[in-house]
């Protein structure tokens, strides 16, 4: 059990980096631990004691395998937060470029 | 129990990345919380996960990098200190509260409910063919995920490079 409040901490750490900082990278870097505890959490949820990885063997019957699915999502999920960091990340070099700044309270000027 | 030493690594190096004043810091060290998640994925018996997260993690570190290098900001603490600290925790206290209601329902670590899973892997090799049991939901099974995230992949790029363009950019304030 204790391995799910430690995922539940670093979701927390996320949580506070994203809602508290008041720089972009910063928010960036909380939004990937966010994405790295759902992640960690899901594969934790699959797991089984003393399991074997979800690979067939030839001439042996294998029969504690651990849970593939989760696997199976975690592994789109993993490629789908580097695309939404890509984007992100050039958001943020557009606005570093506009205005300046990293810092969100500065960029309020509305132009064009 | 290297599990837990691992998390508690993973947990220590993030709050070492979001309270660093120093961005470049900051970026190594959520580089070594993904490393992290990487060998506790070896370590709950998710090769392929390992892989995947490892090149993902670089060429995340790669671009994180070049939005901060020669960028050094300070950050600045004025302003409204305390609403943003009370809203932060209003908010991490719903999630906790969240979390202990759902924490009753999970299963017990180590015996996961495989209603679904059992089938892929009871029926896996005669029905796709393949030895890996995660390679064959995702291409097979759960075909129609992989076409989602590809999808998505292409989305993002075309936003990127819509983002970063910079030829139409200049013409436009020419004129």
């Amino acid at each position: 059990m204790s391995e799910y409040i430690l995922c539940f901490v670093l979701f927390c750490i996320g949580l506070y980096c994203v809602l508290r900082k008041r720089n972009i990278i910063k928010i960036i870097i909380g939004l990937g631990i966010i994405e790295y505890a759902v992640n960690l959490f899901f594969v934790l949820i699959g797991y089984r004691a003393h399991g074997r990885a979800p690979i067939l063997a030839k001439d042996q019957a294998i029969l504690n395998m651990v849970d593939p699915l989760p696997q199976a999502l975690v592994l789109t999920s993993i490629v789908i937060g580097l695309a939404v960091t890509a984007l992100l990340v050039a958001i943020a070099i557009r606005i570093y470029e506009k205005y300046g700044t990293f810092d969100i309270t500065k960029i309020r000027r509305l132009r064009g | 129990m290297e599990l837990q030493l691992l998390l508690l690594f993973m947990v220590f190096a993030a709050v070492v990345a979001v309270q660093i004043e120093d961005l470049l810091s900051s970026v190594i060290a959520v580089g070594a919380v993904g490393l992290g998640l990487s060998m506790a994925f070896l370590i709950l018996k998710a090769p392929d996960l390992a892989i995947t997260q490892l090149v993902v993690e670089i060429l995340c570190l790669i671009i994180l990098i070049r939005a901060t290098i020669n960028k050094d900001l300070p950050l600045i603490r004025d302003g409204r200190w305390l609403f943003n600290t009370i809203s932060t925790l209003l908010f991490i206290g719903i999630f906790l509260i969240c979390a202990y209601f759902a924490f009753k329902d999970l299963p017990k670590f180590g015996q996961p409910t495989m209603r679904v899973a059992q089938e892929y892997i009871d029926k896996g090799l005669e029905k796709t063919g393949a030895a890996n049991i995660v390679a064959s939901i995702i291409l097979d099974f759960r075909g129609y995920d992989t076409l989602g995230e590809a999808t998505i992949l292409f989305t993002a790029v075309m936003g990127v490079l819509a983002v970063m363009r910079k030829v139409g950019r200049i013409k436009n304030e020419k004129s």
